[in-house]
This record gives structure tokens, sequence and C-alpha cells, in this order.
């Protein structure tokens, strides 16, 4: 499998704020690749590097092998991204921009292809109408076409769905995920947890300019015990040692994780041994939520200076 | 070849075409005015270079309406993306920094001579101005309009907001291209005000566009093509180095 994307201990500084903080990643060809991380983690930061839009401090980034700055030319004509913000040229109608955005990858008589990806993002209707008076989400709808003008075999969407509408997202989605299927390589960045969490095969957790967690979506759940035993007890201080080491409690809840459903009554009977009053009892499902708190506070501690 | 620069291009001139009563015919109107006003006050008193006030103001108030109207479209065109964030769209695909250059100062050139030609055919009306080296207009317009576009996108690059560009606007390139002897010729100002003129390198544009209407000059026009062509030059190396820079378009 080829590597798409190849981010080589990549520092990028604003002032003293670092917002990459040597980064290193390699997404292969054909991955749903998701990038996660709060609020300037660097998610935006580190695509604008792979776009052009920002030039990196050290470390190095290139699209199927294109250096992003050496070989800018063949590395953007590789590359399709959806930025984040919800921009527009008001001067112009759909069908306008997006013959003009096939222009600047030097692409004409492309009308074929605008035609499909107006029927599949459900703009058909709309080619005609001017930028301007489009509504919020039939504007997201056309940034994705404009970065799918020039087929790139990868794809970045930067927060595609912040502010969009469930029907959208849901049709935004199917399509995605069938240009995934036909062998494009995407990488998401995004708040909705679950939404990552159901497309992604392999995520990148960012924080502070670093990357504190890499693997497969599945592994990263696993990583977390999938489920939990959550119990509160009348007299906690009858808590026997050798749980106490097993789980972890907050305001007076322990957790205890769980490899399978076949631990929870060994545990009660060690519990009822003790001589354990139980007062409240819930098994939890553990998301990507989860891991991503979780992940984002034990990483805290690490990196503090 | 070069899709990328020609769809630029394209764009850039449907951009202001698509809102030429804006950006063409106001202009046009506006130099119409000057003219009527100028004209109306002075006709019967001033005859400069022996030519007829009326007929001396016209290649003047062409070459000025080029010239502001090239530097506001580069200047604004970019800021307007750049506070949008639309620019992104040129940004993120391959397109070299020259080609860039090239077809922003094209687009500003050919709106320039689309107000000049405005001007012109409004102003026939008035006088009919003869046109004795038409090459030498050509050039001057050529040049002049790529200097002031170039200009117009230093102007682009380096301002954040509107105001920052009105700036640019009101105090360097009005002043700039009302005090280059547009409405007279600078050998009827006080030996001071001469010397001034002659460090104003948008002077010489029009000096030296209006020599190819009537075949004379304040300066050779030799001169005042050295001059301008020396300024595109430096200006085009400027905003060569700040685009291939990726001053404030590439963080």
């Amino acid at each position: 499998m080829r590597v798409a994307v190849a981010i080589d201990r990549v520092e990028k500084r604003f002032g003293s704020l670092r917002a990459l903080d040597g980064v290193s990643l390699q997404i292969a060809e054909g991955e749903f690749f998701g990038l996660l991380g709060p609020n300037g983690a660097g998610k935006t930061t580190l695509i604008s590097c792979l776009a052009g839009l920002a030039r990196p401090d050290a470390g190095k980034l290139a699209v199927l092998g294109h250096d992003v700055v050496g070989d800018y030319r063949a590395a953007r004509r590789l590359l399709g991204v959806v930025p984040q913000e919800l921009v527009f040229d008001p001067f112009f109608s759909v069908r306008e921009t997006l013959r003009i955005q096939s222009g600047y990858f030097g692409i004409r008589n492309n009308e074929e292809w605008i035609d499909e990806i107006l029927a599949n993002l459900d703009l058909t209707a709309k080619a005609d109408t001017n930028m301007r008076r489009l509504s919020g989400g039939m504007k997201r709808r056309v940034l994705v076409a404009q970065a799918l003008v020039h087929k790139p075999p990868v794809i970045v969407l930067d927060e595609p769905t912040a502010g969009v509408d469930v029907e959208l997202r849901q049709g935004l989605w199917q399509f995605v995920r069938r240009l995934n299927r036909n062998g494009h390589t995407v990488i998401l960045t995004t708040h909705y947890l679950e939404e990552a969490e159901s497309l992604c095969g392999r995520i990148a957790m960012l924080k502070q300019g670093r990357v504190v967690a890499l693997d497969s979506t599945s592994n990263l759940l696993a990583r977390f015990a999938g489920q939990a035993l959550n119990l509160r007890l009348a007299n906690p201080a009858t808590m026997p040692s050798a749980l106490r080491a097993r789980g972890s409690e907050s305001d007076g809840t322990w957790t205890f994780p769980l490899g399978s459903q076949r631990e929870i009554e060994p545990l009660l009977a060690a519990l009822r041994e003790a001589g354990c009053v139980i007062d409240d009892l819930r098994l939890t499902q553990t998301d990507l939520e989860d891991v991503f708190l979780d992940v984002m506070q034990s990483s805290g501690t690490e990196a503090a200076p | 070849m070069m899709v990328g620069f020609r769809t630029l291009l394209f764009k850039e001139v449907l951009r202001f075409w698509k809102v030429s009563f804006q950006t063409v015919a106001a202009p046009v109107l506006t130099a119409m005015l000057y003219l009527m006003i100028f004209s109306h006050v002075l006709e019967a008193h001033a005859q400069v270079h022996g030519v007829p006030y009326g007929a001396f103001l016209i290649p003047g108030l062409i070459m000025m309406s080029a010239l502001q109207n090239a530097f506001a479209n580069s200047s604004s065109s970019l800021i307007q993306s750049k506070v949008t964030g639309s620019v992104v769209f040129v940004l993120l695909p391959p397109i070299s920094y020259v080609e860039f250059f090239l077809a922003y100062v094209l687009a500003a050139v050919l709106r320039g001579l689309m107000v000049a030609l405005g001007v012109l055919l409004v102003t026939i009306w008035f006088a009919l101005p003869t046109v004795v080296a038409p090459l030498w207009v050509l050039l001057f317009i050529v040049l002049g309009g790529g200097i002031m576009g170039a200009l117009g996108m230093i102007a682009g690059i380096w301002a954040d907001k509107f105001d920052q560009l009105a700036a640019f606007q009101n105090f360097l390139v009005m002043p700039l291209t009302m005090l280059s002897g547009v409405f007279y010729s600078i050998h009827s100002l006080p030996e001071f005000w001469q010397q001034v003129s002659r460090f104003n390198p948008v002077f010489y544009m029009i000096d030296g566009f209006r020599f190819g209407f009537f075949g004379v000059s304040d300066v050779p026009p030799e001169s005042s093509l050295a001059v301008v062509g020396t300024s595109f030059l430096l200006v085009s190396a400027v905003t060569l180095a700040l685009l291939r820079s990726g001053y404030k378009l590439r963080s």
C-alpha cells in the first residue's frame, strides 16, 4: 500500500506559540483517517501546511511522494481541501465557480464531472444560482464540490459538518464514503466524535501541537476496555485494597474497566466478601468520547513541564 | 498550456466585468465631469503646448482614469478575497507566484484599457484628440497600467482591512495621479514644484502618453519611457518577492 500522506517531524510556530510541535504521521492510500483534537490543537495548521497555505518551520510533508514545497504543483494537484471557513466568491454562480476552479487545476471542459458532482451533492437545481443567494448548507456543499473538481486522490475535509443540518450531514457522508470506497484517501477533522467513530478507520489525536494518540479506531476503543462497571458504595471505606488498585474513583463513584462481561460476577463477589453495600450500579459502554477525554487528560499531565 | 494562469486572468476580468457599471462606467463618468468643468472654466483662457485646453486635458484624463482603475482592480480583488477568505481558492491550486502576478497585473491593465477606451469615446464628443504616435500611446498606457496593477497587488497583499487600503489609495495613489500634470503642463509651475513633479513617476506616464497624442511633451518621451520602464521593473520585482515569500498570503 502506498503512502498517501507523509508528515515528518513538522513544526510550526506562530510567535511564541508552538502550533505544531514535531508532528509525524503516515496515512496510507485508501484510508479514512480522522484527525481529532480540541480547538487550538493544531489540526487546521497541520492541514494548512499540507495544502501549502502555511509553511512549516521544520519538517517535511508529502502527498503521494510529492513534497508540498519542493514539488508543490504535483502535490496540490493530488490534494483536494474543503476549508473550514464557509467562504465563497460572490461574483459567480455555482457552475461558474466550479468551472473556474477546474481551470485553476489546469482542466478545461470539465462539464461531465462537474455535472456528476453537482448531482451527487444535490446541487443540480442550484447550478446557475449566484453563490450569494445560497443558504449556508448549500455553500458548504459547493465547497466540497470545489475540492473535488480535479478528482484528487487525497481529500481533506476540515470540519465539514460544523453548523450543517442533519440531512446534509448524512448525504455528505454517504458521498464521501463512496469516494473512499472508490479508492480516494480521506482525511477528516471533526468535533463530532461519533462521526469519527463511525467513519474513520484510524485516528490521530492532537493536543498542543503533538500527536498524543494514533491507532485504529477499534484499537483505541478497545484500549480503554469496551465496557466499564460504575458503582457507588453506601460505605466507601470498605472498598478492598485489591479492587482499589483495579479501578479508579471520582466523586465517590468507582469505575472498573471490563475486558469482558464475565469479569462482573467475580468483582461483585469480592465486594460482597468485603462487606460492601452497593448504592448504585451501572454498566457503561466506552465510546470515542471517553477515549478522547481520557487521552486528553492523561497526555496533559505527561506534557506538563 | 498555462490553463491555470489563463483561468485566473479570465476570472479577474470577469470579476470586474460583471460589475462594469461600477468599475468601468463610473470612472468614465467621473472623467467626463472633470473634462466638462475644467474645459468650461479654462477653454477660453488657456492653451498648453499650443493645444486648446480641452484637447490637452483629454489624454491626461484618459491616463489618470486608467491608472487609478488599474490600481483599484488588483488591490480591491485581493483585499476582498482576503477579507472574505475566498483567497484560498487561488492559493490551493498549483498556480505559481509568477502566473499569479501576471494574471492580476494583466487584468488590471485590461481594466485600465477598458476605462481608457470609455473615456476616449465620450470625450471625442467634446474635442477630437489627434494621435500622432499610437505606439507610444499604447506603450505608456500598458506599462503605466502594469505599474499601478502591481502597486495595487502590493497594497492588497499588505492591507488587512479596507480602511488601510483606502489610506493607501487616498494618500498615495490619488496625490500621485492628480499632481502628475494631468491638468497642467509642469512648465507652468514654480521652479520648486517642477522639481518635485520630476520625482513623481506618474508624471512621466502622463507626459509620455500625451506625447503620443500631440507629439509635444514636457520631457523627451525616451526619458519618460526609461523612468516608466524602470519603475515597472522595480515595482514588479517587489511584488514578485512578496508573492514568493508568501507574505500575508501563506502564513
